[in-house]
């Protein structure tokens, strides 16, 4: 449901994404792992259409992204660092979105904010919230719409214990109705828990997208960690 | 490639929701939010009570409105030029975080990039429509006051558009602010000394043509030639100012003048956003 084909990006001189050849399907659940700076969040970005590609195709249900946005409907997007107008309130920013989307034949989803208890600061602007609380309302957000595709860019980083199993178990929730689940994250045992498939970038190149299954049973370990140490170390 | 599976679409997308793709709403909807934000940082606010008390004390120091009038012009090309670009080139960098979270709901980046536009510059209009406006009709309701309040309007939509120009031709917000200064002090000061300078180069050849048509090579020149026509000062600026009378007075000279200043509207506008289109955020 999610191709992408040659798709090339530079950042003046650096070449972040060399190439990308890769298809998603639904019911995927992709763990896209790589070092820091391999091309994870511009890869996510160019999907979105927040980063445009020098060249490639990027497909959504055999459409070209481009500039006809209706395709994000589909998407549910939680970033890294997610970033809100200052002057904003949480409940605002809720109804924003709400208002924005218009949503006619939406689903709403509001699990996730009744898991983290968001209604009980809905009066507080976003300047004034921790970064974790941050990361509840990007979450939040993500999931309200309740799209087909998920994209989580390290979404448990920041998140105390409690709240990153309450988020870990909406995912797992949520891949039962067949979704796409594409996340990025450094730490293995999370995508351990929650990837069917691998996808491993280095230096902006695709080094392999296989299934978690396959990749344990070819580097022979029993843990996705160690199994991708042992790939990090043969590449050094 | 299991490509079964991929033709078995989520209903939503059989069947495209029309309301998504109406752009204008969408534009309108983002308009809004970006003028609850400005009210919120209240300088907008600050500007309109500056420009009422400036307003204010003019017409009452002076007992011509005349004389109140032309004071105030001076002050008002100076500053709302400058107040527009800035504080629309600040505001525009401080939306990055804004624009970042729409971008990632279905909303083309034209319409995200306009709404701002329309947002921003409708709120500056307001303040200014509130703060000289209302005392110039107050003390002076005539096609003068009508001159200035429209006058001012448009200005202000040009610079706002040239603020927008400056923050996508740059990343780094320092450098951004730098142009959008750079672009005021050409219009506000730089162009008058340029065109005055050779004016007395040039002295000995008739250039009053040349003049006029130099005029429209700058907004704010163009705005103070409408409204010192409307002050009938004109006439004391002898044979170029008869002139300027014979050409900005004749309807044509308003319609091309108008023409003029919507094309600086437009033009940077649109130079703006197809730079935003392939923007990288």
């Amino acid at each position: 449901m999610l191709q992408l084909q040659q798709v090339n990006k530079t950042f003046g001189k650096l070449e972040v994404l060399k190439g990308i050849d890769v298809c998603f399907e639904r019911g995927q659940s992709v763990a896209i792992i790589g070092p820091n700076g391999s091309g994870k969040t511009t890869l996510i970005k160019s999907i979105l259409g927040m980063v445009v590609p020098e060249s490639g195709v990027i497909l959504f249900q055999q459409q070209p992204v481009g500039d006809d946005a209706r395709y994000r409907r589909d998407i549910g997007y939680m970033p890294q660092i997610g970033r809100y107008p200052d002057n904003m309130q949480i409940g605002q920013l809720f109804d924003m979105m709400r208002d924005l989307r218009n949503g006619a034949g939406e689903r709403i989803d509001e699990e996730l904010i009744e898991a983290y208890r968001l209604p009980d600061i809905f009066h507080k602007s976003m300047r004034t919230l921790s970064g974790g609380t941050r990361q509840k309302v990007s979450a939040a957000l993500a999931f309200l719409f309740s799209p087909p595709v998920m994209i989580l860019d390290e979404p448990t980083a920041g998140l105390d214990p409690l709240s990153a199993e309450i988020l870990k178990s909406k995912i797992q929730q949520e891949k039962q109705r067949n979704k796409l689940f594409l996340i990025t994250s450094h730490i293995m045992s999370d995508l351990e828990e929650l990837a069917t498939d691998v996808v491993y970038l280095v230096e902006g190149r695709l080094e392999f997208f296989k299934p978690l299954e396959t990749l344990k049973a070819e580097t022979g370990e029993e843990k996705l960690g160690k199994a991708i140490a042992k790939l990090m170390a043969g590449n050094n | 490639m299991k490509t079964a599976v991929a033709t078995i679409e989520h209903p939503r997308t059989e069947a495209p929701n029309p309301d998504i793709a109406r752009s204008p709403l969408h534009m309108l909807k983002i308009a809004k939010y970006v003028v609850y934000d400005i009210l919120r940082n209240r300088f907008v606010l600050a500007y309109l009570l500056f420009l009422l008390v400036v307003s204010m004390s003019f017409f009452n120091l002076e007992n011509d409105p005349v004389k109140g009038m032309i004071s105030l012009l001076n002050i008002i090309l100076i500053v709302l030029p400058l107040v527009s670009i800035v504080f629309a080139t600040i505001h525009l960098y401080n939306s990055y975080e804004f624009m970042e979270l729409l971008l990632a709901q279905p909303l083309r980046r034209s319409d995200i990039f306009l709404g701002e536009y329309l947002g921003l510059a409708s709120s500056l209009c307001i303040a200014f429509c509130v703060g000289v406006g209302i005392p110039v009709f107050v003390f002076d309701g005539s096609m003068r006051g009508i001159t200035l309040v429209v006058g001012g309007v448009l200005l202000t939509l040009i610079f706002v558009s040239l603020a927008f120009l400056s923050a996508v031709l740059s990343r780094d917000k320092a450098r951004g602010i730098g142009i959008a200064l750079l672009l005021w002090f050409f219009c506000a000061i730089l162009y008058d000394g340029i065109v005055l300078m050779s004016m007395f180069a040039f002295s000995d050849y008739p250039l009053e043509k040349a003049v006029i048509g130099l005029a429209f090579l700058n907004p704010i020149d163009l705005t103070r030639i409408a409204m010192l026509l409307q002050l009938d000062v004109a006439a004391l600026m002898g044979y170029t100012g008869a002139l300027f009378q014979h050409f900005f007075g004749s309807i044509w000279g308003v319609g091309l003048s108008l023409t003029a200043m919507f094309a600086w509207i437009a033009g940077p506008l649109w130079v703006a956003a197809r730079i935003f289109r392939r923007k990288d955020i």
